[in-house]
């Protein structure tokens, strides 16, 4: 089957997108999804199309695989594939090559496979979709996909359900399912981005030896430089529907000729390789001591011993001066957003001590804590989900501090004078959360926070949610506040680049536990425990920011 | 999971109490009482009311009475009743299978057209038939189904003379031909406010499942559109349904109550009619406690069902 199609396409190029136009439903913000893209994919090659959210990389992809919404229309352009133009091709058409001659991979695997449905089933449906052997042998070439995707154990894999995998696990049966058929191209969209940094690395490390050893022409959408430094043979960027610059990987990452690709590898965050310059006011007398904070999540029933004990925090220890930010970084399921919920008591201590000014705050009942809460403020990670739609910025900012005591007319000022701040118009105060962007979203956020002059912000993936470009806009903004209010910080994140660039000390959690706690310049360049080498080593692209970025921007 | 079950049925057993303690004192506030009918009678003196509210032990305080036919319903005497005074466990017998038989057709109906069009509206969403689907709905909501019997008997029994105007069956013919064309009328009629809300939901639980990413991976898989439906997205959004489905039979057994009365069926919402006529308090306490309880297993079996169907609940 493979032979046949290599033998009919040309010889060089997989993929061929020639002026290809899509255009949008009318009302939307802009007529054109892409407009006149242009791009080739080589046989054997890792092509990484780059691009912010809303750069029409997604659709680009979604085009290539015929599965665009139906209001969505290609308006003009061709796409050529293994020598077969699909604009335009019967939807039966189009099927048939869909997982056989291109397969896709997606950004979220914990959505991206059916729950009710055993892994072996939906591996065993992509060969079943195109009439491909018998059940005996689609069970064989299962086992041997999952095992090839490096899952432990395959026989028992192939009778599992999704939930009881984890996300790298699950991406890795989402690689399996689309290499069933020996696709000569696989589209990966975002396919790392919602995984921890060991498992990123994990993947990519996955995604190009395979690609190696198949020969397998791959487009690989990203909004990661670091990502594209990692695996990429070429680069496409993308800004607003248009292909801005194109070229290979080292050409464009090293030497960008527009603008826009400028700005997108500056706005890389990257290791700093010396630590923040300490805010005046860090001298001083901590705002806040952790002493053997423990948390343990308990569920099921002890009756019918069924009962389940996950450790989420263990015996964790710090302290945080004012002016100063403690970066709190782990993978998923270290506890670093229990250890945060804990600090702002969302959630009980199970025993240790929160001392916030001298006085211990986790032994306080809720009523006692209440006068204390608007010193301790969050600042939330989904800029789009922690705003009320149905209130006006005005009122999110000023009903928190009136419900503690402030008059209207002078909740009213201070609003506008914080979102003067951070950088927003005062007209805003009248608008809702739609109207605004999420970065402008998220500096709404940090103005909500800031109404209360707390004392100590608690940032949880604060910036997670955003486009690098964006993302390094509002970590200036942070640090800008914190050195003109000197408010603590604890910064949440998973992402070890993010917390280098705004952490005076990071804590490095697993499993619970901090395994290592120290500035930055300690934790990225001399790691003392084995876990923080892991995950410094699995950051992707470093190796090429630390050649070529880190002297200009440090 | 046995856990989980033993739990519930805690919940429900405390639930059964309260029904029948708020039943039994609703029952006793209405004006007229089982006494009522002897009152009429002038040929009755104070004595012999008294001696037969003493017989039925009426006499009694409300809460003694309320004790001892608790005792004796636990025990499974449930009484008899006031009318004819047969065994009302036998009387109730009489009446279920001929509403099981009216639910049981109405909810096949119900839910095998309501999923066919929530499916259909979805996957078509703002097509002619979505929007036909959404008004149809509405209609079938907001009219009475007492009206939609009466229109059916006139159309179809009267003017078209195609189905039976009422009765369960004609009497002399017992086939189950004959059963099936009496049946059909009734169950129709009881399933459209139904087939509406079913098909509401369905829509919604189809547009949730369909926008999920593992349709997207199906699609990509090239598994075809027809079975991406079935498979992929049916089998996701029947899951919220079958909640719904256990959550659905009260209203059908009140619906079931009103169609039993248009169509003449004998089943237990003629017998709940009746009884309520005649202050029959250990019938109607009696079908009140088998409808409590027929709801509290269908939520029951259904939340076991939603448990087995996902794996996530099942294995976890």
């Amino acid at each position: 089957m493979r032979a046949e199609i290599q033998d009919t396409s040309a010889p060089d190029v997989a993929l061929s997108v020639r002026g290809l136009t899509v255009s949008l439903p009318k009302g939307m913000e802009r007529a054109y999804a892409v407009q006149n893209v242009s791009f080739d994919l080589h046989r054997g090659q890792i092509l990484c199309v780059i691009g912010e959210s809303g750069s029409g990389k997604s659709v680009t992809a979604n085009t290539v695989m015929g599965l665009l919404p139906k209001a969505i229309a290609v308006s003009a352009g061709t796409i050529t594939l293994e020598g077969r133009e699909i604009v335009g091709m019967g939807a039966e058409e189009l099927r048939s090559l869909r997982g056989r001659v291109v397969s896709m991979i997606f950004q979220d695997p914990l959505s991206a496979l059916n729950p009710l449905m055993t892994i072996g089933a939906q591996i065993d449906e992509a060969m079943t979709a195109h009439g491909v052997g018998t059940p005996l042998s689609r069970r064989e070439r299962a086992l041997e996909l999952l095992t090839e995707v490096g899952l432990p154990d395959p026989e028992l894999m192939y009778h599992q359900y999704p939930f009881r995998l984890s996300g790298g696990q699950r991406q890795r049966v989402m690689i399996a399912m689309a290499l069933a058929l020996e696709p000569t191209i696989l589209i990966a969209d975002e396919p790392t981005t919602a995984l921890d940094v060991t498992t990123q690395a994990q993947i990519l490390k996955l995604i190009r030896d395979i690609q190696r050893r198949k020969g397998m022409s791959v487009m690989f959408i990203t909004h990661d430089f670091g990502v594209v430094a990692e695996i990429a043979d070429s680069v496409v960027v993308m800004e607003k529907g248009h292909v801005v610059e194109a070229g290979p990987a080292s050409k464009v990452l090293k030497t960008p000729d527009h603008p826009y690709t400028k700005r997108l590898i500056a706005a890389v965050p990257h290791l700093r390789s010396e630590n923040r310059v300490p805010v005046a006011t860090a001298g001083s007398e901590p705002v806040l001591k952790v002493r053997d904070l423990v948390k343990t999540y308990r569920s099921g029933s002890k009756l019918f011993r069924t009962e389940r004990v996950v450790p989420a925090v263990r015996e964790a220890s710090f302290e945080v001066k004012p002016g100063c930010t403690l970066g709190v970084v782990g993978e998923s399921g270290s506890g670093k957003s229990s250890l945060g919920r804990l600090l702002i008591k969302l959630m009980d201590t199970d025993s240790g001590e929160i001392l916030f000014e001298g006085r211990d705050i986790a032994a306080l009942a809720e009523a006692d804590f209440r006068s204390l809460r608007p010193k301790i403020q969050m600042i939330f990670q989904d800029p789009f989900a922690s705003l009320n739609p149905r209130m006006t910025i005005g009122t999110i900012l000023t009903v928190g501090p009136m419900a503690h005591g402030m008059p209207a007319a002078k909740a009213r000022e201070e609003a506008k004078a914080l979102l003067k701040l951070v950088g927003l118009d005062t007209g805003a105060y009248d608008r809702y959360p739609h109207e605004f962007s999420g970065g402008q979203r998220q500096r709404i956020g940090i103005a909500r926070a800031l109404m209360f002059k707390p004392k100590l912000l608690v940032a949880d993936e604060a910036v997670s949610a955003l486009d690098v470009s964006i993302q390094a806009q509002i970590l200036e903004l942070l640090d800008r506040i914190q050195r003109e209010t000197g408010v603590a910080m604890i910064f949440i994140t998973h992402d070890l680049r993010v917390a280098s660039q705004i952490c005076d000390e990071i804590a490095v959690m697993q499993k619970g536990r901090i395994v290592e706690i120290g500035p930055p310049s300690q934790i990225f360049f001399a790691p003392e425990a084995e876990y923080t080498r892991e995950l410094v080593a699995a950051i992707p692209g470093e190796d090429f920011e630390a050649k070529t970025i880190a002297p200009a921007a440090g | 999971m046995i856990a989980f079950l033993m739990g519930r049925l805690a919940q429900s057993l405390i639930l059964l109490v309260v029904v029948s303690i708020i039943g039994f004192i609703v029952l006793n506030l209405i004006p007229g009482g089982p006494m009522s009918q002897y009152a009429l009678d002038p040929g009755m003196t104070q004595d012999d009311m008294a001696r037969i509210a003493e017989q039925l032990g009426l006499n009694r305080p409300l809460w003694v009475q309320y004790l001892d036919w608790a005792t004796r319903m636990v025990q499974g005497d449930w009484g008899t009743s006031f009318r004819d005074g047969s065994p009302v466990t036998a009387v109730i017998a009489r009446h279920v299978p001929a509403t099981l038989i009216l639910m049981g057709s109405s909810t096949v109906i119900a839910v095998g057209i309501g999923t066919w069009i929530g499916v259909r509206g979805a996957t078509h969403r703002y097509s002619s038939f979505d929007y036909a689907a959404t008004i149809g709905a509405m209609i079938a909501l907001s009219i009475p189904t007492f009206w939609f019997g009466l229109i059916g008997i006139y159309v179809f029994s009267l003017q078209l003379g195609w189905l039976p105007a009422g009765n369960m069956y004609t009497i002399g013919d017992g086939s189950l031909l004959n059963y099936l064309h009496h049946l059909i009328m009734p169950s129709i009629v009881l399933a459209l406010v139904h087939i509406a809300i079913w098909s509401r939901f369905m829509r919604t639980a189809t547009l949730d499942a369909i926008s999920q990413e593992f349709v997207k991976t199906a699609r990509a898989k090239g598994v075809s559109e027809r079975r991406v439906i079935m498979k992929h997205v049916v089998g996701n959004a029947l899951l919220p349904m079958i909640t719904l489905a256990g959550v659905q039979l009260p209203s059908l057994l009140t619906g079931a109550l009103v169609t039993e009365t248009v169509f003449t069926w004998p089943g237990m919402g003629r017998l709940f009619l009746d009884s309520l006529g005649y202050s029959d308090y250990p019938v109607v306490m009696g079908l009140l406690m088998f409808s409590a309880v027929l709801t509290i297993a269908a939520n029951l079996v259904a939340d076991i069902v939603v448990a087995l169907v996902d794996p996530r609940i099942r294995l976890a």
